[in-house]
């Protein structure tokens, strides 16, 4: 009979998979694949994932050094950067977050926890002080808090050195620094702290909106300067009154 | 059309499709005729070989 | 000749270690590096001196077996030693959620450096060295071969052991990238790359080279598991260094593709290393244990492929209501919920595998520890699936209740069947003729189990009544509970978890007992034989 003949012929090949460990692995690793390729390429094609949104900008070189803090310490264990379109979280933290305000987040710092609040949108929610006073003792100003203290960011003089080199490696990955802002990195942090700065204003055109001020209120520019500058900057770069939700949906 | 579209009408229907009878096709496989008495025999595999027999 | 050559390596890698140790930019760096040269040191005076000593003999060794089972030994001493630090590191940050003080205001011992180092240690560290050692127990024995490549397991154990203190130091020192159970630095990364690629190597060679015509279905899982993490590990990892001589680097996606990276990333972390090669432990120790061949092998066929092929997709469940696009939330909330099929396909495989044999559940407590981690698999992929969902994930996600349902895992499924597998493994391999003593194995598993119900049921509790406080609105639609309010209500509560803590390491430091007795040859007194006692 032929059909039995052709039900013998891939019976035999089916026993070949159970027995040949090559064909297995390679078998399993195409079955495994389908599934991130199906939903993680077309992330970087599909118009609708990131919308242009105004006022959006490459972190300076302060905010980038404070973000680098604010990775190194592990916030995003306890503290989420999304707030979900939810009529509870706007009402506490904010507008929702739009993906295009975490578009030069290396790596992106959403959370999956809300131990403590939201921060997505913290930038101009308390004084610079209160930041200063809350990472020496959060209980004096929060009873409640179960957040540790972080009373070395105040001591520890911000190491900035080789700034450039992140704005290079920033750069490597497309994010748009050009030469002057690689060039002028380290200068860009002392102007920050200093509104004095004779290149304060060169600063700003680099990094429209960037906030410049001595953050910590010290004579050094010290880690608490740069983790200041970036909570105080977290949210604040979209101008919601202009925003048109319209023109983004998705 | 855009691409989100197509894309979005393809996964509703032929891969969906694709996907429900490879399914089907690895059922099918997995319990044809004549393949019992050889999975139970690799079933035993574990009882074997405690020992290495050079 | 090949002594020579291995030991300029081992030369070449202090020169570059003690190069790195000097130009360091950061602390954590510079500590790595001089790691790396002491490791190197060792290798090279352990090469030197090799000739001196005997050389390794396919049936040295204790329970003499005719396969390799010297680094499988080491792995179980490794699995044990990783286990007791990482449970004493998440007692540890339990307490410190309930009372701040105990995070010292010192860098090193933050809340936020020592969380990676407890997921670390527990996934990677004790699961990861509970995987290698069981697989190459398994594999060697379900093919009827040693291990391929003769020292090449040994690289693979000591790398992997390096990798582990280099992660654990840097953490602690300030070298965490913050990617979510990827949190090791770009050098760390690669170096683990390496010893994963030896790894896979030893597995594949052990498979081509078996005696058994077919590939027992345990080795699929595990050997899925192997590349699958190889994929996942690569492209999550995939970043820019800011200089070869320091920790940071910048991740090569940014934003949302890679937020769904991570998550990709991620819930196949625990699909992958969690689920699938913990799966291949189940499919060889639970049939075993009970001494009957597993309910049914087709079954195990297609939990395997439906397993692999759906667990892929449900990482956006992780982002659900968030700036992903919301047809990629769809797709991972449907096959969330799809793998529930399996998963449970799997769960009735493993616990039906005791038809006929389920009063051996009253007399061997071993038994029972591998059942009970599988049931706490069947609990666990069902409330997954169910927290997929959106709209219960709209209350769920960034709670407590995650954190609870993932330790019922963590802490039920994945520890339950490692110790099973221990108690199962340190007689055979030490040549004992029984443990020392099974009621405290009861202990044990009782300990255990009433510490994951307090963990579970306080974080239930935790977890839905903060996601309603904060969604909690007045008759005026203002919001009623400010954030602080429901960090106070919650402060009971992590006050209970702590405590199951405590009952799971006490119950896991009472089979260290136990297995060091056993590895000793030792039978508790009064568990003897009468004829032994009454010598």
């Amino acid at each position: 009979m032929a059909n039995e003949s052709t039900s013998q012929s891939l019976l035999k090949r089916h026993a070949k998979i159970e027995r040949n460990a090559t064909l297995l692995l390679v078998l399993a690793f195409v079955v495994v694949t389908i599934g991130g390729i199906v939903e993680i390429a077309p992330l970087f094609y599909l118009q609708n994932t990131i919308e242009k949104v105004a006022g959006v900008r490459p972190y300076s070189p302060l905010e980038l050094l404070g973000r680098q803090i604010y990775v190194r310490e592990g916030c995003y264990v306890c503290h989420s950067q999304m707030i979900r379109p939810m009529r509870d979280e706007v009402e506490r933290y904010g507008h929702y977050s739009l993906a295009a305000e975490s578009m030069y987040d290396r790596p992106f710092q959403w959370g999956s926890k809300r131990t403590g609040p939201d921060l997505a949108r913290v930038g101009g929610r308390y004084s610079d002080e209160w930041h200063a006073d809350h990472m020496e003792d959060p209980r004096a100003l929060v009873p409640e808090s179960v957040m540790p203290a972080y009373p070395w960011l105040a001591e520890t003089k911000l190491d900035f050195k080789y700034v450039a080199d992140h704005l290079r490696a920033n750069r490597v990955l497309g994010v748009p620094y050009s030469d002057e802002m690689v060039a002028m990195a380290v200068t860009d942090i002392h102007a920050q702290v200093d509104p004095d700065h004779e290149e304060a204003e060169a600063l700003l055109e680099r990094y429209p909106g960037a906030q410049q001020r001595n953050f910590d209120g010290r004579d050094k520019i010290t880690e608490l300067d740069a983790m200041i500058a970036y909570m105080q900057m977290l949210g604040t770069l979209v101008d919601f009154s202009t925003y048109d939700a319209q023109a983004n949906a998705r | 059309m855009d691409t989100y579209s197509l894309l979005r009408g393809f996964a509703d229907s032929w891969a969906l499709l694709a996907m429900f009878l490879i399914f089907v096709g690895i059922i099918v496989w997995t319990f044809r005729p004549g393949s019992r008495a050889k999975h139970d025999d690799i079933a035993r595999i574990p009882f074997r070989n405690d020992r290495l027999e050079d | 000749m090949v002594t020579g050559l291995k030991l300029s390596i081992y030369g070449l890698i202090a020169i570059f270690a003690a190069m790195a140790a000097n130009w360091g930019h950061d602390l954590a760096y510079r500590v790595n590096a001089l790691v790396v040269l002491a490791a190197a040191a060792i290798a090279f005076w352990w090469t030197m001196t090799r000739e001196a000593r005997p050389a390794d003999g396919p049936t040295d060794g204790p329970g003499a077996s005719g396969y390799m089972d010297d680094v499988v030994r080491a792995g179980v001493i490794a699995t044990v030693i990783w286990g007791i630090v990482g449970f004493a590191a998440g007692t540890y940050i339990a307490f410190q959620l309930a009372f701040p003080v105990l995070n010292w205001d010192l860098p090193w011992t933050s809340f936020g450096r020592l969380r990676p180092l407890h997921t670390s240690a527990v996934i990677f560290a004790f699961g990861g060295n509970a995987l290698i050692c069981t697989s190459f127990y398994i594999v060697q024995r379900t093919c009827a071969a040693r291990l391929w490549g003769g020292n090449l397991a040994w690289y693979v154990f000591w790398g992997y052991q390096l990798v582990i203190v280099l992660a654990a130091t840097s953490y602690v020192l300030g070298g965490s990238e913050s990617k979510e159970y990827a949190e090791p630095a770009w050098h760390i990364d690669l170096l683990l790359t390496v010893v994963w690629v030896g790894y896979l190597a030893v597995f594949m060679g052990t498979l081509i080279r078996r005696k058994e015509p077919h590939i027992y279905v345990a080795n699929w899982f595990f050997l899925s598991f192997i590349v699958t993490v190889a994929m996942l590990h690569v492209v999550r990892n995939a970043s820019v260094p800011v200089s070869i001589w320091g920790s940071t680097s910048y991740s090569a996606f940014a934003g949302v593709q890679d937020a769904l990276t991570q998550w990709w990333y991620g819930h196949n972390a625990v699909g992958f290393f969690l689920t699938a090669g913990f799966l291949g432990m189940m499919y060889y120790f639970v049939p075993k244990q009970c001494e009957r061949p597993v309910y049914s092998y087709r079954l195990s066929i297609i939990h395997f492929w439906a397993l692999i092929f759906l667990y892929i997709w449900a990482g956006p469940h992780h982002l659900h209501y968030t700036a992903l696009p919301d047809w990629a939330q769809t797709l991972g909330m449907v096959f969330s919920i799809i793998l529930w099929m399996p998963s449970w396909g799997g769960m009735i495989n493993g616990l039906m595998t005791l038809q006929g044999a389920w009063d051996k559940l009253r007399t061997d407590p071993v038994l029972r520890m591998l059942v009970v981690s599988v049931g706490f698999y069947g609990m666990a992929t069902f409330e997954g699936p169910m927290m997929s969902i959106k709209a219960v994930n709209s209350l769920s996600h960034y709670t407590d209740w995650t954190i609870g349902h993932v330790h019922s895992g963590a802490l039920g499924w994945n520890g339950m069947i490692t110790f099973g597998a221990l108690y199962f493994l340190v007689p055979r391999l030490w040549g004992a003729a029984r443990l020392y003593s099974l009621s405290l194995v009861s202990w044990h598993f009782w300990l255990a189990t009433i510490g994951i119900v307090l963990y579970a049921a306080s974080m239930w509790v935790t977890g839905i009544m903060e996601g309603l406080m904060w969604r909690e609105t007045d008759a005026h639609g203002f919001l009623v509970n400010s954030f602080a309010d429901t960090v106070a209500a919650k402060m009971p509560m992590y006050v209970v978890r702590a405590l199951g803590g405590v009952l799971y390491i006490t119950g896991a430091l009472i089979m260290v007992w136990n297995l060091w007795q056993t590895a000793k040859g030792r039978v508790r007194g009064s568990e003897a034989p009468a004829a032994v006692a009454a010598e």
